[in-house]
């Protein structure tokens, strides 16, 4: 049996063993992933990011822990992939969000798998695009992916998550303003989460403001014949989804059945209005492009000698070549 | 292109999980071990205070990590090691190597070496001694 063949078959160990080999970009990580690529495309990925110590690992547990018990219906099975930054300086890592995730354990149900950010961030979004894959393709309902921050490879890695939710916090204060643009425009949720602490309507207020310009609804609704402005939690128009603000407070659980409510009415909002087609296509051809542009780069170097590279660079210093002409002269 | 050739540095990487079992105390030194040996370049996966045997097992397990690393200060250590050996060759991670800080006696220390476990440390070891005996036990890895 190949290793892919055992992931199918639901092997634990198996799958732990391919998530290495993928997340290390290895021959047998690459070929495991084309044998299990047909099996995949079924699972809801859900990005959950958002400042350090937001309490991000805390409510992925409950989260997971309500699809594990749900009220009603079947149980989903739920992978977790968090990710936390490596030391630019040694390359290590301290990954300590299973701590916050102890009551998921001796669940056959649930697999949590930590990750370190490594090198560059496009090889984090892609890796981690490779290892939820692997899950997809494994049989799991639901993949939780946690990431600290919000920075580039936070957005990079939400746009491969169907619904992503971002973790907010009360007190942070003037930080909350200081949230880049770019964060509210990948939130599908936003999330008040320590709604038990003081703070938490000031908190709340913040961010429906922030998200009233991210969002101009308005504009919209005039398109329509008619102005409006919403806040509704969840609001759907159309092929409009205004991102709800729920709170949530993950020490006890409670907000998290409304905030699983609101997962789900999203991912029913993505099917219904034709975005998860869509989404998907565009994060399919964004893989194809930057595996072509990879693979022609690779290419590139096997054929022109680093002499001759060298040598170009030495004429583009000396303004004897344009970068353009330098190009040319290295392909042509 | 600034970078023009992929570092040696990607890659494999010694993965360790840290654990504290039992109900004793505090995480002190199993903080400043996580932390020195992410200092050295591994990927250490902390899971924090009161792990029981079946938890270390299955993070180990779904973390596919090379070695465990348990701190283990109420002397319970001749009942929680040989459970952790035993899941751990259950769930075909026999090759996972084993290392032990905390306060362990000298005459317990054949019978754990035997049971598997690869390094023994008392308080006070300098963290290079660790750091260096886990390289060496994953130079031999296959
Ligand atoms: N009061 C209160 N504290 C919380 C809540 N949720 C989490 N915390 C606490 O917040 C701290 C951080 O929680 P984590 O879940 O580790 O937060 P995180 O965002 O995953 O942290 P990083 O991964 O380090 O960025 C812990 O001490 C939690 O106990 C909450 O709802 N209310
Ligand atoms: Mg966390």
């Amino acid at each position: 049996m190949t290793l892919a063949q055992s992931v199918l078959a639901g092997e634990s160990l198996a799958l732990a063993r391919l998530l290495t080999q993928v997340e290390n970009d290895s021959p047998e990580g690459r070929a495991a992933l084309n044998e299990l690529f047909p099996h995949t495309g079924r699972a809801h990925l859900i990005g959950v990011t958002g400042a350090p110590g937001t309490g991000k690992s805390s409510l992925v547990n409950r989260i997971a822990l309500h699809f594990r018990k749900p009220p009603a219906g079947t149980p989903r099975r739920v992978a977790v992939l968090a990710v936390d930054p490596s030391s630019p300086f040694t390359g290590g890592a301290v990954l300590g969000d299973r701590v916050r995730m102890r009551d998921l354990a001796g669940d056959r149900g649930v697999f949590i798998r930590s990750m370190a950010t490594r090198g560059s961030l496009g090889g984090l979004a892609h890796a981690t695009a490779a290892m939820a894959q692997v899950f997809d393709a494994a049989g799991f309902d639901v993949v939780l992916i946690e990431t600290v921050g919000a920075g580039q490879a936070e957005v990079d890695i939400a746009r491969l998550a169907h619904t992503t939710l971002v973790v907010e916090s009360p007190g942070l204060g003037d930080e909350i303003q200081a949230i880049k643009a770019g964060i509210l425009e990948i939130a599908d949720i936003l999330v008040v989460n320590k709604a038990d602490l003081p703070g938490v309507e000031h908190t709340e207020r913040a961010l429906k403001s922030m998200l009233d310009l991210a969002h101009p609804v308005e504009k919209v609704f005039l398109h329509h014949g008619q102005t409006m402005t919403i806040h509704a939690a969840g609001a759907e128009i159309g092929p409009l989804w205004v991102p709800p603000v729920q709170r949530t407070v993950s020490l006890d659980g409670s907000g998290v059945a409304e905030l699983v409510e609101a997962i789900d009415l999203h991912a029913q909002h993505l099917r219904q209005s034709g975005e998860w087609g869509r989404r998907e296509r565009a994060r399919l051809e964004a893989e194809l492009e930057s595996l072509i542009t990879g693979t022609l780069v690779a290419q590139f170097r096997l054929r022109v000698p680093e002499a001759r590279y060298d040598e170009i660079v030495e004429r583009l210093l000396r303004r004897e070549l344009s970068p353009r002409e330098a190009v040319e002269a290295l392909l042509g | 292109m600034t970078e023009r050739k992929t570092s040696p540095e990607q890659g494999r990487r010694i993965r360790v999980l840290v654990a504290k079992p039992g109900l004793d105390g505090h995480d002190r030194g199993a903080k400043v071990v996580a932390r020195a040996l992410r200092d050295a370049g591994m990927e250490v996966i902390y899971t924090g205070l009161r792990q029981t045997p079946e938890m270390i097992a299955e993070a180990a397990l779904q973390e596919d990590v090379d070695v465990v690393g348990l701190s283990i200060l109420s002397g319970a250590h001749m009942t929680l090691i040989p459970r952790i050996v035993e899941l751990l060759k259950a769930n075909g991670q026999a090759h996972v190597k084993l290392f032990l800080g905390g306060i362990i006696p000298d005459e317990d220390a054949p019978r754990l070496k035997e049971m598997g476990v690869a390094g023994i440390y008392g308080p006070g070891t300098p963290t290079g001694t660790i750091i260096d005996d886990i390289r060496s036990a994953c130079a031999q890895k296959p």
